[in-house]
């Protein structure tokens, strides 16, 4: 009987899985309503954030006015170093505690709630630095990622047949991620043999385990290789044609750019600016405060700039030896 | 290249790894020209910062060689390499936290302290802004600026050759492009420089020459620009989303 539930319970997630793999979640056009800009509200937000402020000695790390992260959609949090970005993410994730402030979550208010609960609830994070479970083989870490295991019960645990189905189900599960991040021939090998950016593939697929509604990616990409990195943006696209929001922090605008239907700038800790990304990368702000003049100059031309005049007035001791 | 420059630094078959029987570099050829700044790029694990760490010393070399000025200096202690004319920037834990920017750069010439006034008005040159920020201490810097102080030190000794492991990882994209410059600037003084980097088209775009490697062999050399648009090196490794984006 028991058997029956969980097999049945395994067979309803994957079929879950299928289903909204066809079903798409059109996007409302436009996202926002009133005006655009810093703090704008959304037609239908998933998270919303109110007056979070946390500050480290005399630093304000994070001081977000109201910030709106719309559902179904792909948002980049983009900003210089020391903006207050993973800051936010660990404020809004449970895994740090603000000074003031309150957030909720699909109308849920989540101010004060540990880590571990807002996961369950469907809000999962992955980390710039990687954490991953060293001594335990990949297949193992990724089968720790599936929530609610009928076997994580003391008593369950003891009667295999009440677990085992279900178990088999988030096997399938683990495996088939693996097979898209490329790590399939991986499954055997400890988690401590694999190079960083396999590490960082690892804990993206893990994420994904206990099947989020929001997904949180700190730096995803970062020391990816590029091709590699093209490969994976269809990954995320796909999940959020299978019904989940992503929400994302990265520096490789290319990146931003082909995913991203929602751009957030934070700069010392605040919002800055909001907008879609071909707008928000023409902002003035955003270009003198983070891409920077030269963001779509071949860097090259500049260089040869730079020898011309070093060649009219070399200073001296370059290459005295 | 149409004209050869005289290689200063050279690495002929070498052959290297952390573990016993475990090898990273499988037999790695790259040199280093006078005058010439030259990218090494590649897949993760490919055996780039290792390259480095084994020029320096700072990993066993198993077979091969490592010629400076054409003479040998394979395995030698990094603090022989130093005096010698190689300067080597980490990719972290490049400056000394604790002190401050002129300490580090003591720090940087400490085998040699008379030449510490020339160089540092060479290093203040290249770049004015450390001029006013000598007394600030290395470790509240931001990490283009930790860069900066991170290259400068390297330079104090004079070197003939300059190492850079990754110089712009976890820069936000204008601190990226300023690090980049920087390096240019360098160069264009007159140190011939070998960058590691995993920004790959930036990294093309500034040098004269770069080496694509993977799995610890050099699998393609070429000038920056021909890499760039080298179809082999776009598809294993660069990618098509930056071209993707420029042509939408």
């Amino acid at each position: 009987m028991a058997d029956d539930i969980a097999a049945e319970r395994a067979s309803l997630d994957e079929t879950a899985i299928e289903e909204s793999a066809a079903d798409a979640y059109p996007l409302p056009d436009p996202l926002w309503k009133g005006d655009i800009g810093p703090g704008c509200a959304k037609v239908d937000p998933i998270l919303i954030a109110d007056s979070v402020r946390k500050t480290f000695g005399g630093l304000v790390a994070v001081d977000v006015e109201h910030v709106e992260i719309p559902r179904h959609a792909i948002t980049a949090l983009i900003g210089p170093n020391g903006a207050g970005k993973t800051t936010f993410f660990n404020l809004l994730t449970g895994f740090d505690k603000p000074d003031s402030g309150s957030w909720e979550f699909d109308g849920t208010d989540l101010a004060g709630v540990p880590a571990w609960k807002i996961a369950r609830r469907g809000e999962v994070r992955t980390f710039q630095l990687t954490k991953a479970f060293g001594g335990l083989s990949v297949i193992d870490s990724m089968k720790l990622g599936a929530r609610d295991q009928l076997g994580e019960s003391f008593w369950a645990c003891l009667i295999p047949p009440l677990w085992r189905a279900q178990e088999r189900g988030i096997e399938e599960r683990a495996l088939e991620l693996l097979k898209q991040f490329k790590l399939y021939e991986k499954r055997d090998d400890l988690a401590l043999s694999m190079s960083g950016g396999q590490r960082k593939l690892l804990e993206m697929a893990r994420a994904l385990m206990s099947a989020p509604q929001l997904v949180m990616l700190d730096e995803p990409m970062a020391g990816v290789n590029p091709a590699l990195t093209q490969s994976l943006l269809g990954h995320i696209v796909r999940l959020k044609q299978q019904g989940m929001t992503v929400v994302f922090v990265e520096h490789d605008m290319h990146m931003v750019q082909a995913i991203a239907d929602w751009v957030v700038v934070m700069a010392e800790g605040r919002v800055v600016a909001e907008g879609k990304p071909t707008e928000v990368m023409k902002d003035p702000v955003v270009v003198d405060a983070y891409l920077g003049a030269n963001m779509d100059r071949d860097l090259g031309e500049v260089v040869k700039e730079i020898r011309a005049s070093y060649a009219a007035s070399r200073p001296e001791g370059g290459s005295a030896q | 290249m149409t004209t050869t420059p005289q290689p200063v630094l050279k690495v002929e078959n070498l052959v290297a790894g952390y573990v016993p029987e475990v090898n990273i570099l499988n037999g790695t050829n790259a040199y280093v020209g006078k005058g010439e700044l030259v990218g090494i790029i590649g897949p993760n694990g490919a055996g780039k910062s290792t390259l480095l760490k084994a020029i320096f010393g700072l990993v066993t070399i198993r077979s091969g060689f490592v010629t400076l000025n054409g003479k040998d200096i394979t395995g030698l202690r990094a603090n022989r390499l130093v005096s010698k004319g190689v300067g080597f920037v980490p990719q972290t834990e490049n400056v000394f936290e604790s002190l401050t920017i002129a300490e580090n750069l003591q720090m940087g010439c400490y085998q040699n302290p008379s030449l510490y006034p020339s160089r540092l008005d060479f290093v203040v040159t290249l770049f004015p802004e450390l001029k006013k920020r000598l007394g600030q201490r290395a470790g509240s810097l931001s990490g283009g600026e930790r860069q900066m102080v991170a290259m400068s030190r390297a330079l104090m000794m004079d070197p003939h050759v300059l190492l850079l492991d990754e110089p712009s990882a976890g820069l936000s994209p204008v601190r990226q492009d300023e690090t980049f410059l920087n390096v240019a600037r360098i160069n264009a003084a007159g140190v011939s420089v070998m960058m590691v980097e995993q920004n790959a088209r930036r990294c093309l775009q500034i040098c004269d020459r770069g080496y694509v490697l993977d799995m610890g062999r050099d699998a393609y050399v070429n000038t920056g620009h021909e890499l760039l648009n080298d179809p082999n090196v776009i598809q294993l490794y660069l990618g098509t989303l930056a071209a993707d984006h420029k042509a939408g």
